[in-house]
């Protein structure tokens, strides 16, 4: 537990943030009238992107599980292959979830999937980055006292608040107020786009407030 | 004093039911009313106003009408007469409102939105309070001041048919009528034909002089297929033909006669764009109100447009017309075109007359009444009536009385319209102090009920109850002292006319001894809490309880919902809410499988408990809770983590797919009835099964769920309770089938529809022979004590006589529902809690929450509207109050009923623990009376909202019957839990 290692990792996360505030401003010099609310799904795609990029490139650079040995190409082709698969398949899970929950089965499917896609891309791909597709690992990971790294630690933190920022999210749809952005989905991805936010910054000051009794089975 | 957790539980139940009934009763206010109600008939009518002359009109003005026929059109929409419908279906009717000789108005109804209330209104010219809702269902007898008590006195003879409900209003007031019951909801031309029949006959004959028709099938066709519907129109031709065969008859007698009659169209209200009624949109509360006679004649170019109206004028006006004192307690002023071709001074003395009427009700109902505009606008045109009276008498200049006269009216017309308004405000005045009494007796139940958690949770199931010593402290003396001299203070003061005060002096003394004896309790029990607080924090040892996910989102669920009741749009959409959190339960129970399935083996905690430190900091306060809650499961991961390991492979299948199946399950039940507002309007399943075109699959669909039902009870019932659960599911869809919801597969189109009295009756029978069978089991698992599977049984067959019996009342698209209930049910016995182990109390929100979801599913909402009455007529022949309210609540709150009572079974079947049923009593009672006691203090602070009486006053009524229901499963509760320690 060195004070480098939050350091590190508060900056990736800065760097996240950076990247859903250019999804906000950037595809409005390309794009005639984008708005966040107005060109929803447009945004949910380009942030999405955003998202994943930066996910990808950091997880690159930084190499959080040092542990990974160099391997064939073959064998990342297959991970990288495997990895896609999970996250369409993550995307399909909570496009199901979603409609469970209540979303319309057949009308508005696109915006549903995408609200997927999005959660998706805020929850899986950190997890796919992190831990591979590795379900196991997954569950202990998302299980009590299952973490074994700081980057696990807000890992858990930041699926957990986007999962909830999503949650939270879907509460002002009842309310009468007949604003633009109580339609369905765009309070929940809003929900979700913040509580991802919110993990990434708390993450990393939780951490570092915690840091004394923090002791993990590996370190 | 020592009571068992569950014993206790039920008692503040109990205290909490009276302290809502208070409230409730409180809360309601009662309507306007005139007190010299008994002694107006021999009261005088007011003379005209002269200022020094003496006026020669002392009596009441003769009548202006010979004959009047009231047509009350039940559920007349004002665009049904005056919109495109009106034109395409009603064009006699039409013509008469742009060409002929009468007055229209669309009539603004006002809540609630149902029949009787708004007969009475009608008649009356008075607000009913919004309780009359409720007593909607058995009508007595109207005795308040109204036209038709009114006109009985003045010798006309009246004649009525159609609903039924008039007759029950107004017992001895007709020579003769004809009443037919609106119960019957599917049926819609028997109705009508029913009054229609009489009319020739009615129409020729000379010897009446007040004819009244309420027509039902129009409300009937909007509750069954919408206001859309192709049926309106036809039954919309068919009042059109009604109304054109009684004016030509009026006109033709007319003739005769040379005397005008009147002709009265209206509705009493109108229709939501689903078809019922009961709230507050505008479709629902504007109705089309005609006046037709050939008094109002009008030239060629006249144009009238139907002008905005209250519902209530309509009352003045008929006594205007009939030459009737106007009622007492009418707060409507007279609908002025009507009289408008009668000389100057006959108008301003009709006016006068209303105008004297409102104002005297005003004097009796608000104190300060000197202040108010309205009589104050009255005394100044009493003053100029008073001179025009004299210019007048003088045969003064003609032009000068013209537009003194004119003045004069205008004068009255604003004064009545002031005076109306703050009458009809008046009815809005809240009685605080029952309110308040009610409220700090739920409050303290439920202080006293959070107090207790911790003795209750643990493992005996007793409790202290901290009430005999300080009934003899002196706090309880003093308390009950100044309680006393407030009640006394309070209903001494001058202008107060509360409930509470009414009560007999004993019953509010007993009242305060309860207040002050609760007080008391929770007093001791806080000081009881703070001694073991410090005892526990010195005590290092204290173990250290783990909140699981599950606990944590129960808590957050409870807390979230009762937030939400404080806005308007999530009491509308409640559902969405219990949904959500039912979906959330299962997502968590999931998680809770996986992580027990896959990750028993390698990752068992180790004692690692820093994360936990982080939360413990925040978590102090709740701490305590914690502990007590998970006191009887301490550690139920690490102790038994073999739990999911004794399972076979197709069972542990089983268990890991069926959150997945429940998740399914409630998202087809979810789309079977939408609910609530925003989205009621969705096309839904079973709107779909109930249309007529779909007749064979939803007998198909019947069918097969009762085949379902059969298979998923008779499992654990004795053997002649499976043959009665046969026969009497059997007698289900024999019912269904003789009313005409479903078919034989012999039975090509339903022709002879009947009530279905005999197969209603036939499988009452069979419910009341399993209950007997059940109950029998009970007192002799208790008397022998022996056997402990027949109380089991006995449990078992309690629960599935409920379930025979909701299958009979619930709509036959409706039998999916109970299906699923069953099938959840079964599910989650077996695969979810019976392997989890999970504890007691965590069980019973489960059941909560689910009985919660399913009282949505079922169809209904926090909206009066969507009360199936109809279900408290199933095997009766004709109103029984009793068996009828008892069927209605049963039919609506089934859902709840029948989960609570699958908890009692469960928990007395599966557990060992002989303490797990007054736990989960209490429980229940702690769960149930969360909500209750926070949507009274908020209702109370939100009483001026403009919602309230159309969504926060119906979710007050459901919520006081919900305690209601919960005390008697608490008590079903106890009386189980009694016989569980005897034996
Ligand atoms: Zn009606
Ligand atoms: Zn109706």
């Amino acid at each position: 537990m060195k004070n480098t290692d939050i350091k590190r990792l508060l900056y990736t996360h800065l760097l996240c943030i950076f990247s859903i505030i250019l999804s906000i401003f950037i595809p409005s010099f390309f794009l005639e009238n984008f708005s966040i609310l107005e060109t929803h799904l447009t945004w949910l795609c380009i942030c999405s992107v955003f998202v994943t990029a930066v996910n990808l490139v950091l997880y690159l650079v930084v190499k959080p599980n040092a542990s990974s040995k160099r391997s064939s190409l073959s064998y990342k082709v297959t991970r990288f292959l495997k990895c896609c698969i999970y996250f369409l398949m993550s995307c399909f899970f909570f496009h199901v979830i979603f409609v469970l929950y209540g979303a319309p089965l057949i009308e508005l499917v696109l915006e549903t999937f995408l609200f997927a896609v999005i959660l998706s891309t805020f929850t899986t791909v950190p997890c796919l980055c992190l831990l591979g597709p590795n379900l196991k690992a997954w569950l202990r990971v998302f299980s009590r006292n299952g973490v074994t790294s700081i980057w696990e630690n807000s890992l858990q933190i930041t699926t957990i608040s986007s999962f909830i920022g999503t949650w939270l999210g879907a509460f002002p749809i009842p309310l009468d107020w007949e604003r633009p952005w109580q339609v369905w989905p765009i309070s929940c991805t809003l929900g979700a786009t913040f509580g991802y936010v919110a993990g990434l910054v708390i993450s990393p000051l939780w951490i570092y407030w915690n840091r004394k009794q923090l002791t993990y089975k590996n370190n | 004093m020592r009571l068992g957790s569950g014993t206790f539980a039920a008692c503040c139940v109990v205290i909490e039911v009276l302290g809502v009934a208070l409230f409730l009763r409180g809360f309601f206010p009662a309507p306007v009313r005139s007190s010299s109600r008994t002694e107006h008939q021999a009261e005088p009518p007011a003379p005209e106003p002269s200022a020094g002359a003496s006026s020669n009109w002392t009596k009441l003005p003769p009548p202006l009408f010979r004959k009047v026929v009231i047509m009350l059109i039940d559920g007349l929409r004002d665009d049904f007469v005056f919109g495109s419908k009106g034109v395409k279906y009603m064009p006699y009717t039409t013509y008469l409102v742009e060409k002929g000789a009468s007055h229209s108005f669309v009539a603004e109804a006002k809540l609630p939105t149902v029949t009787m209330p708004r007969i009475k209104a009608l008649m009356t010219g008075s607000l009913p309070g919004f309780i009359d809702v409720v007593r909607n269902l058995n009508s007595p007898a109207l005795l308040e001041d109204n036209v038709i008590t009114q006109a009985k006195a003045a010798g006309k003879r009246m004649i009525f048919y159609g609903d039924e409900t008039w007759v029950k209003l107004f017992p001895k007031h007709f020579v003769e009528y004809d009443g037919t019951t609106s119960f019957f909801v599917s049926d819609y031309t028997e109705v009508d034909d029913n009054v229609t029949r009489h009319l020739d006959k009615v129409l020729q004959r000379g010897d009446w002089d007040v004819l009244i028709l309420h027509y039902l099938g129009l409300d009937h066709i909007g509750h069954v297929s919408g206001p859309s519907s192709p049926l309106i129109g036809h039954k919309l031709r068919e009042m059109d033909s009604i109304l054109m065969k009684i004016h030509t008859s009026l006109l033709s007698e007319e003739r005769e006669t040379l005397v005008p009659n009147l002709l009265v169209l209206c509705g009493d209200h109108g229709m939501s764009e689903t078809g019922g009624h009961g709230a507050s949109s505008v479709e629902e509360l504007n109705t089309a109100l005609m006046l037709i006679s050939s008094a109002f004649e009008r030239k060629p170019g006249d144009i009238r447009r139907p002008k905005h109206v209250q519902q209530t004028d309509l009352a003045a006006t008929l006594a205007i017309g009939l030459g009737l004192p106007i009622p007492a307690n009418s707060v409507g002023s007279l609908l002025f075109p009507t009289v408008e071709g009668r000389p100057v001074r006959e108008q301003l003395r009709f006016l006068h007359l209303n105008a004297v009427q409102l104002s005297k009700l005003l004097q009796e109902n608000a104190p300060s009444y000197k202040k108010e505009p309205g009589f104050e606008q009255f005394k100044m045109s009493e003053r100029l009536h008073g001179n025009w009276i004299r210019l007048y008498l003088e045969e003064n200049n003609s032009e000068v009385l013209f537009n003194l006269g004119a003045k004069v009216r205008r004068q009255y017309l604003d004064a009545l319209r002031t005076l109306s308004l703050s009458l009809s405000r008046q009815v809005a005045q809240y009685d605080i102090y029952s309110m308040l009494v009610g409220t700090v007796m739920v409050l303290e139940v439920l202080a006293l009920l959070l107090l207790s958690i911790p003795q209750a949770l643990n493992n005996k199931a007793e409790l202290e109850v901290p009430l005999w010593s300080p009934v003899f402290s002196l706090l309880f003396y003093l308390t009950f002292l100044v309680l006393s001299a407030l009640h006394v203070i309070v209903c001494t003061s001058a202008e107060s006319s509360c409930y509470f005060c009414g009560l007999s002096w004993l019953t509010a003394g007993g009242v305060m001894v309860l207040i002050s004896a609760l007080l008391c309790a929770v007093m001791s029990a806080l000081a009881e809490m703070f001694a073991g607080g410090k005892f526990l924090s010195k005590n290092p040892a204290h173990p250290k309880a783990q909140w699981s996910e599950l606990d944590v989102l129960i808590l957050l669920g409870t807390m979230g919902h009762m937030l939400s009741l404080g806005a308007s749009s999530f009491i509308e959409e409640e559902h969405q809410t219990w949904y959500f959190l039912v979906n959330t339960l299962c997502l968590a129970l999931c998680h809770e499988i996986y992580r027990n399935c896959f990750l028993r083996d390698d990752c068992e905690p180790q004692p690692c408990s820093h994360v936990e430190e982080g939360f413990v900091s925040t978590a102090a306060a709740l701490r305590d809770r914690s502990t007590c809650c998970n006191v009887l499961e301490p550690h139920r991961v690490s102790k038994n983590p073999t739990a999911l390991d004794t399972l076979r492979g197709y069972e542990k299948w089983m268990v890991l797919a069926s959150p997945w199946v429940i998740l399914t399950c409630c998202r087809l039940l979810r789309s079977l009835n939408q609910t609530g507002v925003q989205w009621a309007h969705r096309p839904d399943l079973g709107h779909w099964l109930a249309s007529s075109d779909h007749k064979a699959e939803l007998s198909v669909l019947a069918a097969l769920s009762l085949i379902v039902i059969f298979a998923l009870v008779q499992r654990r019932c004795s053997l002649t309770s499976k043959v009665a659960m046969a026969l009497g599911l059997l007698g289900v869809y024999c019912y269904r089938a003789a009313i005409g919801n479903v078919l034989f597969p012999w039975q090509r189109d339903s022709k002879d529809i009947s009530k279905g009295v005999i197969e209603a009756r036939f499988v009452h029978v069979f419910v009341l022979g399993i209950l007997f069978t059940g109950t029998k089991d009970l007192l002799k698992s208790q008397v022998i004590a022996a056997d402990f599977t027949i109380k089991t049984v006995g449990l078992w067959e309690i629960y599935s006589g409920l379930v025979l019996l909701a299958a009979l009342l619930f709509r036959p698209h409706n039998l999916p529902v109970l299906v699923f209930s069953l099938l959840i049910q079964t599910i989650m016995t077996k695969f979810i809690w019976k392997p989890l182990r999970h504890d007691a109390a965590e069980i019973t929100i489960m059941h909560y929450w689910f009985g919660q979801a399913f009282f949505y599913f079922q169809g209904n909402s926090n909206n009066i509207a969507t009360v199936d009455i109809s279900a408290g007529f199933v095997g009766l022949d004709t109103y029984m109050e009793v068996p009828a309210v008892f069927l209605t609540a049963f039919a609506t709150f089934a859902g709840p009923v029948l989960w609570a009572s699958h908890l009692v079974s469960f928990l007395s079947s599966e557990t060992s623990s002989g303490s797990a049923l007054s736990h989960a009593c209490f429980c229940y009672a702690l769960i149930c009376s969360f909500p209750v006691s926070a949507y009274i203090v908020l209702v109370t602070s939100l009483r001026y909202h403009l919602f309230i009486w159309s969504v926060f006053s119906p979710k007050l009524l459901y919520e006081g019957m919900h305690i209601l229901i919960t005390a008697a499963v608490c008590v079903f509760f106890t009386a189980m839990d009694q016989t569980n320690t005897q034996s």
